[in-house]
């Protein structure tokens, strides 16, 4: 009894930490996907990139690691920005230019990281620092830590969002031609989007590559269809239609998805195959309504192709 | 202050604009205008299918910039080839299609605000206020449909005259130079059409701004305005003011038409309408 209540709590406080840290992760998919209607793929690029930035400036530059995230997320801030700028500057579409950016930050990743991979058993990381402060436990420690970036994340974006500013980004991906009409420069709105994103997701980058105590070129490969799975789950439970649920519904989109994926590899399923189990999910979900109309003999039109 | 009014609001020179040009797709949509709106003035344009009407408000809007040689000039600004989110401090607009104006996923008050701001530095300040929100009360009070009572509905949930009833507040809320209506009530249910129409009246002769009206509805282009401007193939081929129009019936207007253009007049909208 006591060995599977261990389990059970072990399953919740690893999703806990895990659905908290990718939470992050998720809003930033969230913002340029369903806020601002801007599929960005750059974070296959610039979440490897932010565990990156925090472990070649942990270990070679041997920063604070505290400094050594706040890098990252900068990193991750001009990611964003040369994405959106390829876009609204360049008039490449927003699928080609995050496709640009991905491909070229895998070497930009293997430059910073002077190889392939860094680890960082030797250093201490955020989690280290606040451990001699606070003295929890491993797992408690991942949560108070994840849970502090979520927190202040999640009250930056809170007010940041509700601005003028904010609400002109927020209208940007619903209709632009009136956010245009009003007067709000759409080409700003997407450059400050995407920055913030990608900032978002580096900071996941840098607390999981100091969570796990490496960082690796390929740790971002298929972390769209995580992001999405997230956001999927998040969005079916919350449905969010105001700023604060939308946060919400990232951050517990996450941690269902994490704590499906703990189970998983509980029950004995291989690692490996978890990015498949995981875009079958993603395909069911988005399968779902499609199957509705049919059985219920309505209309379906043609695939869309963007 | 004579000096101000004398000052056009609206100066065309010279605009034309042509789309896919050098290709077999050619359109002259514009084809040489040069007109003039005074302060206050209340300009209803009418046309056949595809004279320029919408391609004319949607130049002065800065959607695309005239060909070189155009110049527009708003309140004696050249506005020729600012960008069209630039255009938006001179310009208020309301679309035909309800939707376009506002935005579904933000609340009634966030519209407003995003509107408010027109031709302002947007700030990292929180959009809604208390005084903002009595302000907005105020502003959809005399609408008349209990929007004021609504503020913190999503968009979304408005019926598509309520919409257009909102962009227009929207549209008229910071004061622009200039009001450009395209038509704006052509998507709505005749009565409802009626009551945005009698709204847009209301509203453009206490807040006294200029405005242009592309219609399809002749009746609306003779009674309501001090000037009426018919458009065909991308020129101007009539311009009356009030006293002229006033005398004028729906029938005199076509026969006006296809004297000036040479041409039988094509608005499948209108004629439906004229029966």
């Amino acid at each position: 009894m006591g060995d599977k209540l261990d389990i059970l709590l072990n399953i919740l406080s690893v999703s806990c930490y895990e659905g908290l840290a990718y939470g992050l992760l998720t809003i930033g998919f969230f913002l340029t996907f369903r806020v601002l209607d801007f599929p960005d793929l750059t974070m296959e690029g610039s979440f490897p990139m932010g565990g990156a930035t925090a472990a070649a400036l942990i270990v070679y530059a041997e920063w604070n690691p505290f400094l050594a995230t706040l890098g990252a997320v900068i990193i991750g801030v001009l990611a964003g920005l040369i994405t959106g700028f390829i876009n609204t500057k360049l008039k490449v579409t927003a699928l080609l230019s995050g496709i640009l950016m991905m491909v070229g930050l895998y070497s930009v990743n293997l430059r910073i990281m002077s190889g392939s991979n860094i680890p960082l058993l030797r250093h201490d990381t955020v989690f280290d620092l606040a451990g001699q402060v606070l003295g929890l436990g491993k797992m408690g420690l991942a949560i108070a830590v994840a849970g502090a970036f979520a927190l202040l994340a999640f009250l930056l974006l809170t007010w940041f969002l509700h601005t003028e500013i904010g609400l002109a980004l927020r209208a940007s991906g619903d209709n632009e031609q009136m956010v245009r009409g009003v007067g709000a420069d759409t080409d700003k709105n997407i450059l400050i989007g995407c920055a913030i994103a990608n900032g978002m997701i580096a900071l996941t980058g840098s607390l999981v590559a100091q969570y796990q105590g490496f960082t690796d070129v390929s740790m971002g490969i298929g972390i769209i269809v995580t992001a999405l799975a997230s956001a999927i789950i998040g969005t079916a439970l919350f449905r969010p239609n105001r700023v604060i649920t939308m946060l919400l519904a990232c951050f517990g989109g996450s941690f269902i998805y994490r704590m499906i994926i703990t189970v998983a590899l509980r029950l004995g399923m291989s690692p490996g195959d978890l990015r498949l189990i995981t875009s079958v999910m993603v395909l069911i979900a988005l399968t779902i309504p499609l199957i509705q109309k049919l059985t219920r003999g309505e209309w379906v039109p043609p695939a869309p192709r963007l | 202050m004579s000096n101000v009014n004398s000052q056009p609001v609206l100066k065309l020179d010279g605009v034309r604009k042509t789309f896919s040009p050098g290709t077999v797709d050619e359109v002259v949509a514009i084809d040489g205008v040069n007109q003039e709106v005074k302060a206050g003035d209340f300009v209803t344009i009418i046309g056949s299918n595809g004279a320029g009407k919408s391609t004319l408000l949607n130049l002065i809007a800065g959607m695309f910039p005239p060909e070189k040689g155009g110049k527009i000039h708003i309140n004696g600004q050249d506005v020729t080839n600012l960008k069209e989110y630039k255009h938006a401090a001179y310009t208020g607009r309301v679309w035909q299609d309800p939707s376009v104006g506002t935005a579904k996923i933000l609340t009634i008050e966030e519209n407003l605000s995003l509107a408010f701001s027109r031709g302002k530095r947007r700030k990292l300040i929180h959009a809604i206020n208390r005084n903002r929100r009595s302000l907005f009360k105020e502003a959809l009070k005399p609408l008349g449909l209990g929007l004021e009572d609504r503020l913190t509905c999503p968009v979304g949930t408005l019926s598509g005259g309520q919409r257009q009833a909102l962009s227009l507040v929207m549209a008229t809320i910071s004061q622009p130079a200039l009001l450009l209506l395209d038509e704006h009530i052509a998507a709505l249910d005749p009565t409802t059409a009626k009551t945005v129409m009698k709204l847009t009246s209301e509203i453009v002769n206490r807040e006294k701004i200029t405005t242009l009206m592309v219609t399809h509805d002749m009746d609306i282009a003779l009674e309501v305005g001090n000037r009426l401007i018919m458009m065909h193939k991308g020129k101007v081929i009539l311009d009356l003011n009030r006293k002229a129009k006033s005398a004028l019936t729906i029938s005199d207007l076509i026969s006006a038409f296809e004297k000036a253009s040479g041409d039988k007049f094509a608005d499948d909208k209108v004629l439906l309408k004229a029966d």
